[in-house]
């Protein structure tokens, strides 16, 4: 059934990137290749890997953007993008098999490989990228919140999290119910100011981002100033370098 | 969007067969056509001929074709299952409608009832069809109030411009009602057409790189890196470049050589006598075809999906 869940439950599982810590490494799309390729959704096929044109199914991709101010004051910042478990999801109701679904009991956003006839509509319902086609396999496929390793008991506990929140070695990556106003990452959204990317496509999606803290020292009020030209300060320079200037400057 | 041949074949083809049966079933029930039997045989033979061949072409973009019948079961949520449910739902009406005309000789009475069904099973079909586009909000070219009008009108048109070439063959005349009516649909496409493209202009409420990643209190953002060096699927699928490059000739010839020319055309066969009229239509037939599979192609491949906001473009 492609409806969303009627009641759908409490509990909201979801990530908390922080845009602020992120330093653009790409483990957590690697370790997300890595732990998806043998898991729920496997393979996430590659074609000619090691060719002039690799292409392949990835669940998490990392952009960089340039924030430019109006100042000209520009900041990068690294943008890792993957499923937002939407709770409004268009890829779910769009599905004419019935083959995507949201779990009732935790929101994850699935897709059933077995239904899937790989129309490529949920692709284009989703705004946020976060459909990839198998060409091998002709199915859709997607970030499952690592659904195999989450709930997995042969694990230690402290593994029971998504691969791309367990390997990110900055630790810009949370993992927890936003469902519960009182958990952990529901706390840090609170406290930081946490967001939510297109809110104006209506798909009300679980994932939050934690915005760039503002620069500690903006660069004009940090007590260095930057080298000032030469000629500007030749006024007051000594004789010999005035000199020199006048020398250099015909 | 990617323009892929499949589903620009399977939407006008499937376009022009649904408004060829939908036609034979509003003049059948007006009595402005005779129940004759070869002209039945023909106009079935091509309109089913042109659905049938558009739902075949439309499985061919499948990555699982033989699983097809599983999308009959989302018809609560999904346009594409109800299109899929009206679909095979008209073959009922159309084909007991198609018979009673070709086997028994009738379209009046109970069968022309049965041709109204199939007419309005037709519209639902190809509103079903538009409705998979326009109900996609992650598509400002498609999320448009006219996507659904601009299918329902061009089907109309490309059926009813059919069904007249072969009335012209069959002997009838073109001139009186339904070649009035036909050339007023001329009117209609060329007129939704424009205000499509009108409406395509303004960028008002468009999402933008900004909102993409909510980083529009910081400054202006553009994209500095992207996630991997060569393209991907999303790229290739939703970020199709070439027609914006020659959107504007592309247009003026789906204005002036798939509309304009055979609107002159129609209007020259219906002052026409005999043999030249059904040549002007048939010629219009040709000219109206080739217009709208370029508008079908140019309405994939102009239209941006917001996903490219995340892959350098500023608005979309």
């Amino acid at each position: 059934m492609t409806s969303l869940p009627r009641n759908p439950g409490p509990t909201k599982l979801g990530l908390v990137i922080d845009l602020d810590i992120c330093v653009g490494c790409h483990a957590c799309a690697v370790n997300c290749k890595e732990w998806n390729t043998g898991g729920h959704s496997a393979p996430l096929t590659d074609h000619d890997p090691y060719g002039a044109d690799p292409s392949g199914v990835w669940f998490n991709r990392i952009h960089s953007f340039e924030v430019v101010d109006d100042d000209g004051d520009s900041r990068t910042v690294h943008f890792p993008k993957s499923c937002l478990h939407c709770d409004d999801a268009p890829c779910v109701t769009v599905c004419p098999t019935g083959a995507s679904y949201k779990r009732e009991e935790d929101g994850i956003v699935l897709v059933n490989a077995e239904a899937c006839i790989g129309c490529k509509l949920c692709s284009w319902a989703c705004p946020y990228g976060a459909r990839e086609y198998d060409e091998d396999a002709g199915v859709m496929k997607k970030c499952t919140l690592c659904v195999d390793k989450i709930y997995n008991e042969n694990l230690p506990e402290r593994s029971r999290v998504p691969a791309c929140v367990s390997t990110c070695p900055a630790g810009a990556r949370h993992f927890g119910d936003l469902g519960d106003p009182d958990s952990e990452v529901s706390l840090l959204v609170a406290a930081r100011d946490g967001y939510a990317l297109m809110p104006e496509q209506g798909c009300a999606p679980v994932n939050r981002y934690l915005p760039p803290r503002p620069k500690a020292v903006a660069a004009e009020s940090s007590g260095v100033s930057a080298l000032a030209p030469v000629a500007a300060e030749a006024g007051s320079a000594g004789m010999l370098a005035r000199w020199v200037d006048r020398m250099l400057s015909r | 969007m990617h323009p892929a041949k499949s589903v620009i074949l399977f939407t006008t083809a499937s376009g022009a067969g649904y408004g060829l049966i939908a036609w034979l079933g509003v003049l059948a029930i007006l009595g402005l056509v005779p129940a004759d039997r070869g002209l039945g045989l023909i106009a079935f033979g091509l309109g089913f001929g042109l659905v049938v061949l558009g739902l075949v072409s439309s499985t061919f973009h499948l990555g699982h074709p033989e699983r097809a019948w599983r999308a009959l079961s989302q018809w609560r949520s999904s346009w594409l299952s109800r299109e899929g449910v009206a679909a095979v739902f008209t073959f009922l009406p159309s084909g007991l409608f198609a018979l009673g005309w070709v086997v028994l000789g009738r379209n009046d009475g109970a069968f022309a009832v049965l041709g109204l069904i199939a007419s309005l099973s037709c519209v639902a079909t190809v509103a079903c069809t538009a409705m998979i586009y326009a109900s996609l909000k992650t598509i400002r070219a498609w999320h448009s109030p006219w996507t659904l009008p601009a299918y329902l009108v061009m089907a109309a048109l490309s059926g009813g411009l059919l069904l007249l070439v072969l009335l012209g063959l069959w002997g009838q005349p073109l001139a009186g009602p339904f070649g009035a009516i036909v050339l007023a649909l001329f009117a209609a496409t060329l007129a939704v057409k424009l205000l499509y493209w009108r409406s395509l202009a303004d960028m008002d409420d468009a999402s933008t790189a900004e909102s993409a990643t909510g980083l529009g209190d910081f400054g202006k953002v553009s994209l500095l890196e992207a996630p991997h060096s060569e393209s991907n699927y999303l790229m290739q699928e939703m970020g199709f470049q070439v027609a914006r490059r020659h959107a504007e000739r592309l247009r003026r010839f789906v204005l002036f050589g798939g509309l304009a020319a055979p609107f002159v055309l129609v209007l020259a066969g219906l002052a026409l006598p005999g043999a030249g009229a059904v040549v002007a239509a048939v010629l219009a037939a040709l000219l109206l075809g080739a217009g709208l599979a370029v508008e079908r192609w140019l309405f994939f491949a102009e239209a941006k999906h917001v996903v490219t906001l995340y892959y350098g473009e500023s608005r979309a």
